[in-house]
């Protein structure tokens, strides 16, 4: 296997278009891509496409738009790890030999759709009459159980939106750019407690580009190679309640065991992460699942700062962190989480997300991340999981 | 004959691993149990997860009593739900967990806790264009037990 680097890299601004199809939004990214990387569209030898509603020919229509090469295109569809598994593919490509300059496109259209998983046949759904199966109540008991196993509060998983909320001022790609203060996200409208509309990412429309390369020949294209130091997909092992409340927390562990062997490193040498808030709750979860503090202190964890840009409590918000503040916990790891709003105010076009989120590490690891960088940034992860279930982990190193 | 049971229309369970009796409080919750592993599976399976094999299964009754393992409010429901509700997810006693709505209580925080212990009940919950109507199952607290 050939080491293999990210020459070019693209994200539009997520929000909503009406007036554009997914393929134009994919092909203004594929354009700021080959822009990035001073190439041209015939120079790119595969295309691998992820994008879930349109579940056939993505990357076929994307070329239409932007260079009808007749290179041969892959299209992925993984749940919500759709871009980051298109990116894996596009990845294997380049370190199998096979080629040795592809892209990676990552898309979704999702417009004003509501809750994910609310549609179905209103006679014969089982949604709301046994149980529920919506995102955001699958979210809410993944935090109950954090919950119930440690005595999580609300308040805690609020300050996750506090912070991301915060992140994303800084970030003029970010579908959202507006602080809430941690009164106005718990008295924000009740979706599946404990997540309020402030704790649930948004839909919206968005795409994503990266162009890789092998390893030798990266520096004819860019002085700032950037390599993939692990690339890893899981899929959900079998737990007891697993057809019943899905389990997002051992396949991360497994993909992130996974990825620090590969690249060589621990949680502890991370400077940033990009990892999976579709709910705040999540981000908690994921805290302890990627090894960022232990089990049990992610509630400490948040309120100590050290996931905050900056690696501490803004002073406009050391009053709403104050009373969830543990002052005799030690942070080990000191890994910004989500400096770009992450999907709670970033953004989560579903197929899009895990290749924008490679483009956030990858902006800060080149240095070009403006107000929201964080300092001297070398090693970054990004986490993705999908729901029945699918989790990639990508380590990048400067 | 067939015609009046067309417009009369079938009582069916809404999930397969729910099995109707005669009567309403004659209703259970099936599951199944591979002889190879010995994995205890909610509903029906042809195959197995655990094992990698097609069984054989063997057909069992589960509880109608269990614990709430965990739960959600739902305030932002589907349109033909109403809101709030709590959904949760509910460890039957000897093996099995399944998701449902517990009703028979206010749907709060403060009224839930982690093991609460509830009872199935089944009642019908909706019906097709063609006139089948649908049972479902539900859990509510058990008075005494909480």
């Amino acid at each position: 296997m050939r080491e293999v680097a990210i020459v070019g890299i693209s994200m539009i601004k997520f929000g909503r278009y009406a007036d554009r199809d997914f393929a134009q939004l994919s092909a203004q990214a594929v354009l700021e891509a080959l822009k990035d990387a001073g190439m041209e569209m015939k120079q790119i030898e595969a295309l691998y496409s992820g994008n879930l509603y349109q579940t056939s020919g993505s990357g076929q229509r994307i070329l239409q738009q932007i260079g009808q090469t007749g290179i041969p295109v892959v299209n992925v569809a993984n749940a919500c790890a759709t871009g980051s598994t298109a990116f894996r593919e596009a990845y294997f490509a380049v370190a199998s030999g096979a080629y040795d300059v592809v892209m990676a496109v990552g898309s979704e259209q999702m417009g004003k759709q509501g809750l994910l998983g609310s549609r179905g046949d209103p006679a014969t759904s089982l949604e709301g009459r046994v149980g529920s199966y919506m995102m955001p109540a699958v979210f809410g008991m993944a935090g109950m159980e954090h919950a119930r196993k440690y005595g999580t509060k609300q308040e805690h998983f609020a300050l996750a939106s506090v912070k991301n909320h915060w992140h994303s001022t800084m970030n003029p790609l970010a579908q959202y750019q507006k602080e809430s203060p941690l009164d106005e996200v718990l008295n924000s409208r009740m979706i599946a407690y404990p997540n309020t509309l402030l704790m649930c990412c948004p839909t919206g429309d968005g795409a994503a580009a990266a162009i890789l390369t092998s390893m030798d020949k990266a520096r004819q294209f860019t002085t700032q190679p950037i390599k993939v130091a692990a690339s890893v997909l899981t899929s959900d092992p079998f737990t007891d309640r697993d057809l019943t409340l899905p389990d997002i927390n051992t396949l991360t562990r497994n993909a992130a065991k996974l990825a620090y062997e590969q690249a060589g490193i621990g949680p502890e040498d991370l400077d940033q992460v990009e990892l999976h808030d579709c709910f705040a709750t999540a981000e908690l979860l994921h805290y302890e699942n990627l090894g960022l503090c232990g089990d049990g202190e992610a509630a400490m964890h948040v309120a100590s700062g050290a996931p905050w840009l900056g690696n501490k409590i803004p002073t406009k918000y050391e009053e709403d962190v104050a009373p969830f503040r543990d002052k005799t916990y030690q942070p080990k790891t000191k890994a910004v989480v989500n400096a770009s709003g992450g999907l709670l105010s970033k953004g989560h076009p579903l197929g899009a997300t895990g290749v924008a989120n490679i483009a956030e590490i990858v902006f800060h690891l080149r240095g070009q991340a403006g107000q929201r960088q964080v300092e001297g940034s070398k090693v970054g992860l990004a986490h993705v999981i999908g729901l029945c279930s699918a989790c990639t982990i990508h380590i990048l190193q400067k | 004959m067939a015609e009046a049971t067309a417009t009369q229309g079938e009582v069916r369970p809404l999930v397969p691993h729910l099995t109707l009796g005669e009567t309403r409080d004659q209703d259970y919750l099936n599951g199944s149990v591979c002889k190879k592993c010995g994995t205890k599976y909610v509903g029906p399976r042809l195959f197995c997860g655990v094992c990698s094999s097609d069984g054989p299964f063997e057909t069992i009754r589960l509880a109608n009593t269990g614990t709430v393992h965990v739960w959600t409010i739902i305030h932002q429901a589907t349109p033909y739900v109403q809101a709030p509700y709590i959904a949760a997810v509910v460890d039957l006693d000897g093996g099995g967990s399944v998701n449902t709505n517990i009703v028979g209580i206010e749907p709060k925080p403060e009224n839930m806790k982690f093991g609460m212990r509830v009872k199935m009940f089944t009642e019908k919950v909706s019906e097709d264009r063609e006139g089948n109507s649908y049972i479902a199952y539900r859990f509510t607290p058990i008075e005494g037990e909480n």
